[in-house]
């Protein structure tokens, strides 16, 4: 095997150390890729909404007047990051990795719960008469927490491979399948808070009065 | 992620096969000759495009090419020339091929990633050139895609062609993002011993940076290609507004074309320099190299490609100075433009004290590399004159543009290309080009393309009009630019012609070539010292190599040889001034 350490069969451990923190900057570059499209589509979403057409969602009589639902997947979504951030500081007691899976299970079906929940808002959007191309609010809408849920998904891609990682770590305890998952997990809950954070970002605009788009739009000089 | 995967198997990504080694290859040399093949060919395409426009323009009506036909090239050739020809040689290509080679890497970081980037990257090339066949052909939109006219009708290829268009930028954004990752984490977490960040050769910098300008303007590619897809699939408003065609109103209401415009020129700025930068440090270090004399102001030449990177991101909207925006916009925009102007003519001054006194080889990597320094210096110097807003204003969309950013932004970078393929080739082949054939096409590129770009700015001063497909009848465009014209077909047709000198070149020197040996131009860096030439899979063999200097000892008085390869302990020559700074 060949790999970017310095002697040709390597010390295994030290190796994955090196795997980790690769992957980690990997993903602190992806994020602020994410980052810099969804800043993109914040200026988009502010520069439209000063256009007179535009149909705010959180108008008293539109449907995002009652954000309950909105908060309960928003309750949900930090549910998953909480568990991973328990996940992650629990792997590193090799005599709780069971309490690990749970927490990365837990994670999962929460994630999974925000993103029907996300859905049941679509569903209820669309029988309401709120089409995507009947005003551009509601394409925001759509397209924004639409957009979210794909990168929740991504996520979710690895989210698997690391519970299938900690469930095979309650049969075999040897050190280098605990820093491999060890690494899928931290990587999982960076991911998750930041989209948790994001989430939240878009919550507030997407739910925000048109008197403070109006405020942002004239602080950015549009 | 994907490479501790293949930590579990011991030999996951040694390839085995003919198909794992040379078709689903991680290796990240096979999948950079796989980009620069595909780039290369679709190239050839939009080549092809731009000399039956010119046929167009200089011998009207002597080819069967209408209106649409004649914008359709347009914007596929634009379009092509930018994004799938130079964005994926660049990046893809040389900083696939170069990054793990120049840092001493034996892969890049994420293989598996990198090999998906490659057939994210054929996919959509596969896409953009579907809408050749499919009803209505290719957009016609000009390839900045400006809505409302992209997607309404009457503009060619609004049936498909803008879908396809879209659809394949979006594909090619998400390739470009999976390869970007790799080359910023190899350069970040994979250098061999020694390697710091300021031993890197300049190339290594040119494309980090580059990429890391790639990781944060291609999502405005992305925000605006999918919501203009949106506008035009369901009919949503993001960019349309209320309009009439052919005499009906539209479902439309709302849109903004100008956020469309501000979302593509904050990408397509820094898409110039996405560009350019690795071209700086491709062609630093080709001058390094056959001057025989370290890079004058290293330290300089790193920091000022980063500042470069940084300004590119707030000088966008000089592209817009016509779209009715607030003057004292654009009066910011021109000022940022010209600030940028500094660290570029930096860089200049740099490679010109490079030069100086240095013991200059006249290889053909050389002549393409003195070719770069005069032709981005005449591109650039016209673009101080766009970049303010009252000589732009009447030079707008003119010939002058066309020229100037053909000459900054299409031959300057093209000339490193064929510099950088002539200095690497051997590394990459084992074999050498053939020297005569190059120097042949050498002068004919250089000399055309100045035949062609030079009269172009003349023609553009007198008020020729660009993206009109015929310009008969027009009482103020004198017969001498008609002329002019014809003579410009004419030598872009030569140009086009002699490009067959270097496909030649380099499929018949892959097996008939002069052997090349490990390092045929006595070059320091770290790329030219593998056990084996083309370097095998895994570069180094059983260890990797440490690196004690920087790329760039050429000259060293007192040396057996006249330059020091980076793997060259300080006990066996003195390490060089710069060196020691870093």
């Amino acid at each position: 095997m060949y790999t970017n350490s310095n002697t040709l069969y390597l010390n295994e451990d030290k190796d994955l150390l090196q795997r980790a923190k690769m992957a980690k900057t990997g993903l602190y570059f992806l994020m602020a890729a994410v980052s810099s499209m969804f800043l993109l589509f914040l200026i988009s979403y502010i520069l439209r909404s000063q256009v007179s057409d535009w149909q705010a969602l959180s108008q008293p009589w539109q449907p995002l007047s009652n954000t309950a639902q909105l908060w309960f997947n928003s309750a949900l979504l930090a549910v998953a990051s909480i568990a991973l951030e328990y996940a992650r500081r629990n792997i590193k007691d090799p005599d709780n990795s069971k309490l690990t899976r749970d927490c990365l299970l837990l994670a999962y079906a929460a994630t999974v719960a925000f993103l029907i929940g996300q859905l049941l808002v679509w569903k209820k959007l669309v029988a309401m008469g709120f089409m995507a191309s009947s005003n551009v609010a509601n394409a925001f809408f759509y397209l924004l927490t639409g957009l979210h849920g794909l990168h929740l998904i991504g996520g979710l891609v690895v989210l698997t491979i690391a519970t299938y990682r900690c469930s095979q770590l309650t049969r075999e305890l040897q050190e280098p399948s605990r820093l491999r998952t060890k690494s899928s997990i931290e990587l999982c809950a960076t991911y998750w808070h930041f989209l948790l954070l994001l989430w939240l970002g878009l919550f507030a605009l997407l739910t925000g009065s048109p008197e403070s788009y109006a405020a942002i739009a004239k602080f950015c000089g549009f | 992620m994907a490479y501790a995967e293949d930590v579990e198997h011991d030999d996951l990504h040694q390839p085995r096969s003919f198909y794992s080694k040379y078709i689903w290859s991680q290796d990240h040399k096979v999948i950079a000759i796989q980009y620069s093949l595909t780039a290369i060919a679709v190239g050839l395409v939009a080549l092809v495009l731009s000399a039956m426009m010119r046929m167009q323009i200089g011998f009207p009506d002597s080819i069967d090419m209408d209106s649409t036909a004649y914008y359709q090239a347009m914007t596929m050739h634009g379009m092509i020339m930018v994004i799938y020809l130079l964005t994926a040689l660049f990046l893809g290509g040389f900083g696939n091929y170069l990054i793990p080679l120049m840092v001493g890497a034996r892969d890049m970081v994420f293989p598996f990633v990198n090999m998906l980037s490659y057939w994210f990257y054929l996919l959509s090339v596969i896409v953009l050139l579907c809408s050749f066949f499919v009803p209505g052909g290719p957009t016609g939109a000009g390839w900045t895609l400006y809505p409302p006219q992209a997607i309404s009708s009457g503009t060619p290829g609004t049936e498909w062609g803008i879908i396809l268009m879209l659809v394949s930028l979006i594909i090619f954004i998400i390739a470009a993002t999976m390869g970007g990752l790799n080359y910023v984490t190899t350069v970040l977490q994979a250098r061999t011993h020694g390697m710091t960040l300021f031993r890197m050769p300049l190339t290594v910098w040119g494309i980090f940076i580059a990429t890391i300008l790639a990781l944060l303007a291609f999502p405005a590619l992305f925000v605006s290609g999918i919501m203009m897809l949106l506008d035009k699939i369901i009919g949503t408003s993001f960019f349309m507004p209320e309009m009439f065609s052919f005499g009906s109103q539209l479902e439309y209401k709302g849109g903004s074309p100008i956020l469309f415009q501000h979302l593509f020129w904050f990408f397509g700025h820094p898409e110039v320099y996405i560009v350019a930068l690795p071209a700086f440090g491709l062609v630093s270090d080709l001058i390094s190299v056959h001057a025989r004399k370290c890079i004058f102001g290293y330290r300089m030449m790193v920091w000022a490609i980063v500042a470069i990177g940084v300004l590119s991101f707030i000088v966008w909207a000089h592209h817009m100075y016509v779209s009715g925006m607030n003057p004292y916009f654009g009066f910011f925009f021109a000022i940022t433009t010209l600030v940028i102007a500094v660290p570029t003519a930096l860089k200049v001054y740099n490679w010109t004290l490079t030069l100086w006194h240095g013991n200059i080889q006249l290889s053909v990597p050389m002549l393409f590399s003195l070719a770069f320094i005069v032709t981005f210096l005449v591109g650039g110097l016209t673009g101080l004159f766009l970049g303010n807003v009252v000589v732009d204003i009447p030079l707008s969309d003119t010939y002058f543009v066309v020229a100037h950013f053909h000459m900054v932004m299409g031959v300057a970078p093209i000339l490193v290309v064929f510099g950088a393929i002539y200095h690497w080739y051997p590394k990459i082949t084992g074999r050498m080009l053939n020297d005569s054939i190059g120097k042949l096409h050498f002068w004919i590129t250089f000399l055309g393309t100045y035949l062609i770009y030079f009269p172009m700015h003349y023609i553009g001063l007198q008020g020729m009009p660009r993206r009109y497909y015929l310009f008969e009848d027009y009482q103020f465009i004198p017969d001498s630019a008609h002329s002019l014209n014809a003579f410009i077909t004419v030598v872009a047709i030569l140009v086009a012609i002699a490009q067959l000198l270097f496909l030649f070149n380099l499929f018949y020197s892959a097996f008939r070539g002069k052997p090349a040996g490990s390092n045929p131009w006595r070059a320091a860096s770290l790329e030219w010292l593998t056990p084996d030439t083309p370097p095998k899979h895994g570069n180094w063999g059983p260890s990797l190599p440490v690196v004690h200097r920087w790329a760039y000892d050429y000259g060293v008085p007192d040396q057996a040889e006249d330059y020091v390869p980076q793997t060259t302990s300080a006990d066996l020559a003195p390490v060089h001034e710069g060196d020691k700074l870093a």
